[in-house]
């Protein structure tokens, strides 16, 4: 196995699926002859051509719309938005029409469409360029999101977005493009809705998405050295479909939890988690569930200052030692 | 791309120094707006090397260098009512309504004495005493916020308008054409001013946009004046900016103006292929023969209102003005953590009756 960026994955990824299937197409600002404002795309232009990867005007109402028409007649389009914070430009087509044409339609149009780009905050960018609609747009049926944590589920997830029917959307990290995981030679798919047991532990789970899975990764290291804690790390890695199987299972096994969540609270992924864990495992709770969001607020741009709004790996060992 | 722009002396530039609006500045003004110039060059430079350095700043640095003229010569014209909103390049137009350096600069280092109290950076500045509303980070976001305050001039009758700055890569953003369309049916006096340098990011005009005869010109699909010219003569700006933004007091019709500028670094400090997707060639040819702050200079010269000292003082001012900024903004503090739960609600902020019930804030 070798080691390759989060960045190299997902590269890796798009250029195996554009190879794999013909009807697999990226669009975006800057994916084509400027290589992706990220790098993500690399490479891919100059291999595959104008028909395959296209770069596009600043209209991602029109463009990610196109990719939701285009997915109707069999296309398979993988739309790049240069941050996910661009999707409000796009919110009526992402929403309306990726969202609900299949049902509307009673089942006659499937819309096998992936959207793709980083949702993070930390970067210092300010406020509008810093949102994680992930909890918004995952409380659409209809759609599909994702959101990895490493460069191997990272390349495994993309894989199987692009081959699904429905519309996919893939929540990156520019804080992660850069750090580089083992990813194997040979071909593997992550099924969507799979969650993944980062690290084994019996006293406490911590459950994560996203790069809160790496701070939780951290802070169950912290835990174990000196606190004598063995913490579970829970990597949900796909947030519509969830594993409810896999937080529950843990759950009953450290019969405590600590959802980490880079979200603002308010109606979070982790506000889901933890309406699923006291429905379904209020029993096996030794401690009411505890989450550690990003301070409520928009995004700060002060650099110093933003990395406290994030969940610190302060704030995470700290909630965890209040119920553990 | 080969600049099609007007050198020194041509008719229409010996026009446009002939206009009202030109022919009333006086000596004083005229230097004050290359002061101006310099200033936000020297501001720029100080916080490039500042982001460089990797220390205090995060996120994005979007420079105009090069583009300096078209703040300046602009906001030039404005009076007490007339308004300003405009993109993320937005350094010179901060500068030019009266800004502090020391704010700004303090904003970029994220400093509680910043104009936003650091909460912004540096796509997001704002003063609203000055009649600049931002700052805005979201291509075009800002084209409609400009129809609203040309909306909310109308409204109280009050005899201005608004500048609506954006990039011409903006322009392929509905909300521009939906701005557009509702300028001209309810008559709101707004000028939109495309700031044509050409790319936006790695992408220049002819791969972003379709147009046939300039990018100003789809104006005219909505029945809506527009004008183009290049942004490199003060004296042109003023004169043909000064048009449209008449039109839009006395007459209440927008207007939308194309000038055509050039920005020397990449997109943002952190373009990597900022010499990739233009030639260096092209880049040094903009810098040596239509810099807008050597025009403007030789001009003045030309009409015997500075010579060369006067201008090495006046760049050493501005030199002197942007290290002491950041100065200003390394001594200055940080905001406090509880600062981050600031400014988010007026009510909250002011501890209102609106204020203190129900539960703003969800923290764990
Ligand atoms: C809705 C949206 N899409 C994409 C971006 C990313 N982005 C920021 S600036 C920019 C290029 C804009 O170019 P232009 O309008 O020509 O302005 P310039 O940067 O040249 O001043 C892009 C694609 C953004 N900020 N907002
Ligand atoms: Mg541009």
């Amino acid at each position: 196995m070798a080691a390759i960026t989060y960045r190299k994955a997902l590269n890796d990824a798009l250029a195996e699926e554009l190879a794999h299937d013909e009807n697999v197409v990226i669009i975006g600002e800057e994916v084509a002859e400027y290589n992706g404002a990220y790098k993500v795309t690399e490479g891919l232009w100059k291999r595959f051509g104008d028909k395959r990867v296209l770069d596009t005007p600043i209209s991602e109402a029109a463009f990610v719309g196109l990719g939701v028409g285009a997915s109707m007649l069999g296309i398979r389009p993988v739309i790049e938005l240069m941050f996910w914070s661009f999707a409000f430009v796009a919110y009526d087509q992402i929403v309306n029409n990726a969202g609900c044409i299949r049902y509307m339609s009673g089942g006659l149009v499937n819309l096998p469409l992936v959207i793709r780009g980083p949702a993070n905050a930390g970067t210092n960018v300010g406020a509008t360029h810093s949102h994680m609609p992930e909890s918004i747009l995952a409380s659409n049926p209809g759609v599909k999101v994702v959101c990895p944590a490493t460069a191997y589920d990272a390349k495994g997830l993309m894989k199987t977005a692009i081959r699904d029917n429905d519309p996919v959307f893939v929540m990156e990290n520019t804080l992660l493009y850069g750090e580089t995981w083992e990813v194997p030679e040979e071909e593997y798919l992550i099924p969507l809705g799979v969650a993944d047991v980062k690290r084994e532990g019996s006293d406490l789970s911590l459950i994560a998405h996203g790069r809160a899975v790496i701070t939780s990764l951290q802070a169950a290291d912290i835990l174990a050295r000196e606190h004598n804690i063995d913490a579970e790390v829970v990597d949900l890695r796909s947030i519509r479909p969830l594993d409810e199987e896999a937080i529950l299972q843990s759950v009953r096994k450290t019969h405590r939890a600590v959802l980490v969540d880079e979200n603002k609270p308010f109606c979070a992924v982790s506000a889901q988690i933890a309406t699923t864990i006291q429905g379904k495992a209020f029993d096996d709770l030794d401690a009411p569930v505890m989450r550690v969001c990003s301070l409520d607020t928009p995004a700060i741009y002060s650099p110093p200052l933003e990395k406290l709004q994030l969940p610190t790996l302060e704030r995470v060992v700290e909630k965890a030692l209040s119920i553990a | 791309m080969h600049c099609d722009v007007n050198t020194m002396n041509t008719p229409a530039t010996i026009r446009a120094s002939q206009a009202d609006v030109n022919l009333r500045l006086t000596a004083e003004e005229k230097i004050g707006l290359l002061r101006q110039m310099l200033r936000i060059r020297r501001f720029e430079l100080a916080a490039l090397k500042h982001y460089q350095a990797g220390i205090h700043m995060g996120g994005f640095l979007h420079l105009c260098t090069g583009q300096e003229s078209v703040a300046v010569a602009t906001v030039s014209l404005c009076g007490e009512n007339d308004h300003i909103v405009a993109g993320y390049r937005t350094h010179g137009q901060a500068l030019a309504v009266g800004m502090t350096m020391n704010e700004c600069m303090a904003e970029l280092f994220g400093k509680a004495t910043g104009c936003s109290k650091g909460k912004g950076g540096s796509m997001h500045f704002f003063a609203p005493d000055k009649n600049y509303w931002g700052g805005h980070g979201i291509v075009a976001g800002q084209t409609p916020l400009g129809l609203g305050l040309a909306f909310a001039l109308k409204y109280r009758s009050a005899k201005g308008c608004c500048l609506c700055f954006l990039g011409d890569g903006a322009i392929n953003q509905g909300v521009y054409h939906e701005s557009l369309n509702m300028a001209a049916l309810w008559n709101l006096p707004v000028v939109y001013i495309i700031e044509n340098n050409h790319y936006s990011m790695g992408t220049s005009i002819e791969r972003s946009s379709a147009f046939k005869e300039c990018l100003a010109a789809r104006a005219e699909a909505y029945g809506i004046d527009w004008d183009r010219f290049s942004g490199e003569d003060i004296y042109e700006v003023r004169a043909r900016t000064w048009a449209a933004m008449e039109r839009a007091r006395n007459e209440l019709r927008p207007t939308v103006l194309q000038i055509d500028t050039y920005r020397y670094y990449g997109h943002s400090v952190a373009d990597a292929n900022a010499k990739k997707y233009r030639s260096p060639k092209e880049i040094e040819e903009y810098r040596r023969q239509h810099d807008p702050l050597m025009l403007w200079q030789r001009r003045l010269s030309e009409e015997g209102v500075v010579n060369d000292e006067q201008v090495e003082a006046f760049d050493a001012e501005a030199k002197t003005e942007a290290a002491e900024a950041v100065r200003f903004a390394e001594t200055s503090p940080l905001p406090e953590p509880e600062d981050i739960f600031r400014d988010v609600y007026y009510e909250v902020d002011r501890q209102t009756q609106a204020g203190r019930a129900g539960t703003f804030f969800f923290n764990d």
